[in-house]
Formats: structure tokens, sequence, C-alpha cells
């Protein structure tokens, strides 16, 4: 971090949603917030995430809704279809489950289900994550069912800077997206976005360079592999760090350039391995290399359970650096 | 009943035409699925014609509506053009979803009509959201949510009612009531008495009407209508009716009451309707019989430009998942 002192003060990612936000609505008027407590009476969000929109916006733009998951995200999906891009908040991930009907049956599928007549401008914006103990109904990663939905776009960003422009490009998006925000990264600092910046829906990034494993990953497990380098290093592994960002679709072309340079490829994610995005990624690489592996695509994820309460448990659930840095070494073997 | 807001003899006449319209389009529907011209999921609306002819005449072509799978009367009401229907239940590229919604999706933006929705209750949450919009933007359209008896004992009924009636949504809840949630009876699923009774708990008005009833329902819809547009907020209308045919095209209908069903076909409210309007002298049998003919001759029309229209080329199938067309 001391090279920040020379640029501008480092943004925590609930901070840089805020401000995507805000910098949205004041750039088009038709751009609306719902969900429960979003509003500034309510606290502007049970985090605090849009906190100050509605006082700067107003209360009809930025409304609180009851605990009404199915009647939040049809207001959002009916408001997009006469006009109006609402960013609708589904507090917890797991809430989601609530209101599959709306998200699934119809925010999905509408533009395809009228030939293109109406289309969906709507963002989910929903919050998960372990590491707060919240046991089994707080904190999933149910991002590969929203991919498996033909007309879904899904994020799920890692950092500040990709936040704000992940969330401007999607709430400038025509079609659904469901933004997945880590809640435990919420307030882990990092560089600034600049105004306006926008990061492509479907483009990865490159985030360290290597050339012996590439590691395909997004939101906070990105920091894990991350935290994993030194003793890659230390074991004279270079990985490539991929951090997928759009979940779907997905970036297949950086994902291929990096494998076909490392011939090597291990995805990482905090939902259950089992039929979860590596298994996607990995059966698209194993079609695509055939052949030309050098080790066999390697997945972790959590295992096949839900979350537990116990803090050493809980802590087992995702993978964490040591696991990747151990995984990724033993495909060098 | 709220004289103030019953129609005139015009509009009476206005109910009608879209009345023998609906009766003449689900009766070919059925003789042509019948003969194995068309085949297609039908949802025969048959017997509950005056209620959406009656609301929709109340509405402007700016209004909105979001339907259900049962819903091809309701869309015919509010101005889905025959051809487009025809084209897309027959799966073709001329019809208004390129043949890729089919009867549970039909779609006619330019009508208002927003959302056919094949899933029980999901007209609700969404019909919100387009008031909201009107909400917003001051424009004074009224959304309109149809439903069946058997919806409002889905969790979003509830969700949206109560939404609905805190945001004082400028949109009209309208149940038809036809006793039959698909094969069960309104007693056996139901728990309250009547399902206006429901609004009581949101704290908006409920009521409840002879759907079959021309005057009666166009007097409910127009009173909700203008309770929206003043920002009054929802309304929810039960209007009585009943399915003459079986919850599907095909469907035995062992499971209804006959003498029910014999009495309901008897007290058919299209045939009591068109004879009123001669005993009254708004209309002439010789009027209406030419505005039959006409209907009889557009859904010829059709139906043959229906079969004539071409199937979607197969590149559609992954055409219109996002903007650009493209696939994950």
């Amino acid at each position: 971090m001391s090279d920040t002192a020379t640029k501008a003060k480092p943004v925590t990612m609930l901070q840089a949603i805020n401000t995507a936000i805000a910098d949205a609505m004041e750039a088009d008027e038709t751009v609306l917030v719902l969900g429960e407590d979003v509003a500034d009476p309510e606290d502007g969000g049970v985090v605090g995430v849009t906190k100050g929109l509605s006082t700067r916006f107003g209360d009809h733009r930025v409304r609180s809704t009851p605990i009404a998951e199915q009647a939040i995200i049809g207001a959002a999906i009916g408001a997009s279809l006469v006009g109006y891009k609402p960013v609708a908040e589904i507090m917890l991930m797991n809430f989601t489950t609530v209101a599959m009907d709306m998200i699934v049956n119809h925010a999905a599928k509408l533009r395809y289900m009228s030939g293109g007549q109406t289309n969906v401008p709507i963002v989910i914006r929903t919050m998960t994550g372990t590491g707060f103990g919240s046991g089994g109904q707080h904190c999933d990663y149910l991002e590969a069912w929203f991919a498996h939905t033909a007309g879904m776009k899904v994020v799920a960003p890692s950092n500040p800077a990709d936040a704000y422009g992940l969330m401007r490009a999607a709430i400038d998006d025509p079609d659904p997206v469901l933004i997945i925000e880590n809640l435990p990264i919420y307030w882990v600092p990092g560089e600034p976005p600049e105004t306006g910046h926008v990061v492509p829906l479907g483009k990865a990034k490159v985030v360290k360079e290597g050339t012996d494993v590439t590691i395909v990953s997004y939101s906070r497990i990105i920091n894990e592999a991350l935290a994993a380098v030194e003793e890659m290093e230390a074991a004279g592994v270079s990985a490539e760090i991929i951090d997928l960002r759009t979940i779907s679709p997905w970036d297949k072309e950086t994902v291929f350039a990096s494998v076909a340079k490392t011939g090597r490829c291990l995805i990482a994610h905090e939902a259950v391995t089992q039929f979860g995005v590596g298994a996607e990624i990995a059966a698209t690489l194993q079609s695509q290399f055939f052949g030309k592996l050098k080790a066999p695509i390697a997945r972790l994820g959590a295992p096949y359970a839900p979350v537990p309460f116990s803090k050493p448990l809980e802590s087992a659930y995702a993978p964490g650096a040591k696991q990747i840095a151990e995984k990724a070494i033993s495909l060098t073997k | 009943m709220t004289s103030n807001y019953a129609p005139d003899g015009a509009t009476q006449l206005e109910i009608y035409k879209r009345v023998a319209l609906l009766k003449a389009n689900d009766e070919r529907s059925r003789k042509v699925i019948m003969t194995g011209r068309l085949v297609m999921p039908y949802y025969s609306y048959r017997g509950q014609e005056v209620i959406p002819a009656a609301m929709a005449t109340a509405l402007t072509d700016d209004d909105y509506w979001v339907t259900i799978y049962r819903g091809i009367h309701d869309m015919l009401a509010k101005g889905m053009p025959l051809n487009d229907l025809w084209a897309e239940v027959a799966g073709r590229v001329d019809g208004t979803c390129k043949g890729k919604g089919g009867p549970m999706h039909l779609t006619y933006p330019k009508k208002g009509i927003m959302v056919t929705t094949g899933i029980v209750g999901s007209s609700m949450p969404i019909a919100n959201g387009i008031a909201w919009g009107s909400q917003l933007s001051g424009n004074r359209r009224v959304a309109v949510a149809t439903f069946g008896d058997g919806a409002t004992n889905i969790g979003a009924f509830h969700e949206s009612l109560n939404l609905a009636a805190v945001w004082k949504l400028p949109v009209i809840f309208l149940c038809q009531n036809n006793l039959y949630g698909e094969h069960t009876t309104y007693e056996k699923a139901t728990s309250a008495k009547r399902i206006a009774d429901r609004a009581i708990a949101y704290d908006i008005p409920g009521v409840r009407v002879n759907g079959n009833d021309p005057i009666e329902m166009f007097a409910a819809a127009r009173e909700a209508v203008e309770r929206a547009r003043a920002g009054e907020g929802p309304t929810l209308i039960e209007a009585m009716t009943f399915r003459f045919n079986g919850h599907v095209f095909g469907d035995a209908d062992a499971y209804m009451d006959k003498e029910q069903k014999k009495a309901a076909m008897e007290a058919d409210p299209v045939p009591i309707f068109r004879a009123r309007l001669i005993a009254e002298g708004i209309a002439s049998e010789e009027q209406l019989s030419a505005i039959e003919a006409d209907i009889e001759k557009r859904i010829d029309d059709a139906v043959e430009f229906a079969l004539a229209s071409p199937f979607p080329e197969l590149d559609e199938l992954t055409k219109d998942v996002y903007a650009e067309g493209v696939a994950a």
C-alpha cells in the first residue's frame, strides 16, 4: 500500500458501489433503487450500501420496500418494462430463492418469450459470503443457478474499482444483471475508481501474469489466490491469476489465451464444487485443450455441505490461500 | 351498485363487440385444434368473456395489462390484432413474438399488453412495477393484472396487494373467479368466503361483482380505473364467472360438477347480453348479426394468414436471449 500515498485516497467496495449507483442516478433519472431498508430513514441498507441516496435523489426514486422479495423483483421488472432502470437489492443471496420465479421465469425470459418486443434492464444486487458466522441460510454462493439460466448475466466483483465499473456497466446494460457482492470484503480498501469508469460485462482481468498454471477465480477468492502467490513462488511455480469478474457470459478468450500458455488450470470459488461454475469452465477447457494439457484441470470449492456455523468448520468451508497454493503446486509435479 | 359508473348504450355496444369477438375466437380456436390444423396448449375462456370486455372498454389503449395463460380473451379485448395472435399461437414468424412465446406468452406492448405469464400469481408483482412507472412519470396510465381465483392462494398475490397498498399504486387486481383452480374447486382450496374480502387485510377496496353482467362489471371497472387515475391506489375486483370447459383443452373435466356446469352454460352471458341489447333498443338484430359476421370473416382471414406464415428460421433459437443475440 506504500504507493497509494501518491494516488487518490483508497475507498472500500461498499463506498465504490454507493458511488457507482449515485453517479448512475445523477447521469440518468430513470435509474431507481428499491429493496429492504435501502432508503435513509431505514439507514440506507442493512450495512449502508445505499446510504445517502434517498436524501440526495428523493424517496420516490429510492424506496424501501416490505420484506417481500417477489414483490421487489416484480416491481423492478414492471418498472423496467416501461422505461426505468431499477437497481433492486435482495439483501442476501439466499433470499433470492424467495424471488426465483420472478428472476428465472420472468426477468431472464421476457425478452426471448416476447420475441424481442420487451426487455428487462434491471440490476439485482445481493450480498453473501462466509466469514461472519451466519450459518446455513445467509451466506451461500448460488451463482451457478443463475449462470445456468439463459438470459441472466451474473457478475461478482473482487475489488472497489471493479465493483464501481461493473455496477455502471450493469445499470446501463439492456438485460437483467445479478451482482454478487461479497460481504466480508465490503470494508477492504482498494484503489479508487475514476468517475464514469466502466468495466465491460463479459471481460475478465489478468490480475497477475505467470507461466506455469492458470488460476481462474472471482469475488473474494481472488484475494486468497493472490495470498497464495508467495507460497507458490517459493515452490518455483509461476501462477497466472484471472479474475473472471463476469461469471456469465464468461470471458473464454482471456481464459483460453492463458491456458494455451500455461497448459494447466485451477478454478477456485466459494460455492460448492459439485455442479458449480468450475465444472462448466473445466468442461469447456478440456474440450478446447484435450491432449495439450500438462495436468488435469483442477477445481477447488466448498464441500458438498451447507455452510456451518461453528468457526473452525466455517473457516474450513471455502478454499483458502494454503489450499490454492498446494493444489496449484501439485499440478506442476 | 354505483349507477354513476353504469355504461350508456353506446358503451354497452362497445362491450358487446368485444364479447362477440372473444366468444367467436374461443369457438374457432377449439375447432381449429380439434380438426388438427393447429397443435397448442389451449386454455379455453368460454363463459368468461364479459369480464375483460368490460374492463378493456373502461381503459384506453395507453393503459397496461398483464395477463396469464388463460388470457387470450384479455389480450383480444385489449386490442391485440387477430393476425398477430393467430400467427403466434401457430408458432409462425409473423406472430407477435415471432412464434417464440406461444399462447402462454403473448405480448403486444403497442396496446399495453406487456406480459403474459404461465405462472399462477405472477401477473401481479409485475403489474405493480408497471404501475410504479406510471406513478413516477405521472402519466396517469393504469395497470391491470388479471388472474384466477386459484392465484389468490399463492404468496405473490399477498405480497402484491400489500405493496400496491403501501405505495398507493395505480393498479387494478382483477380476479376472474371461475370457481376452479385447475381441477380443484374453490371451496376445497380457498379459506375466504369471498376473494373480495381479502382486500380488507390490505386496507384497499375489494368488490365482488357478477362478472357475467356487463353493466355491473363495467361499473366496477370504471370506478377502479378512476380511483387509480386519481392517485387513490389499487382496487381488488372479484368478478364471478364460470369456465365452460376444462382447465386445458383435452382434459375430460370429470372433476366439474355436471349440474353446476349445465346451469352455468344455460345462463351463458353472451346470448343474454345480446338479447338484452336488442330488447332495450340499443342495437338491432341485423346490426349485431353484421358485427358477428364481420368477426367470423376477420377470424377466417387471421387463421389463413397464420397458417400461410412461415415458421421461424432456426437461427431464431438463440436470438433474443440478450440484446445482442449472443449466447453465453
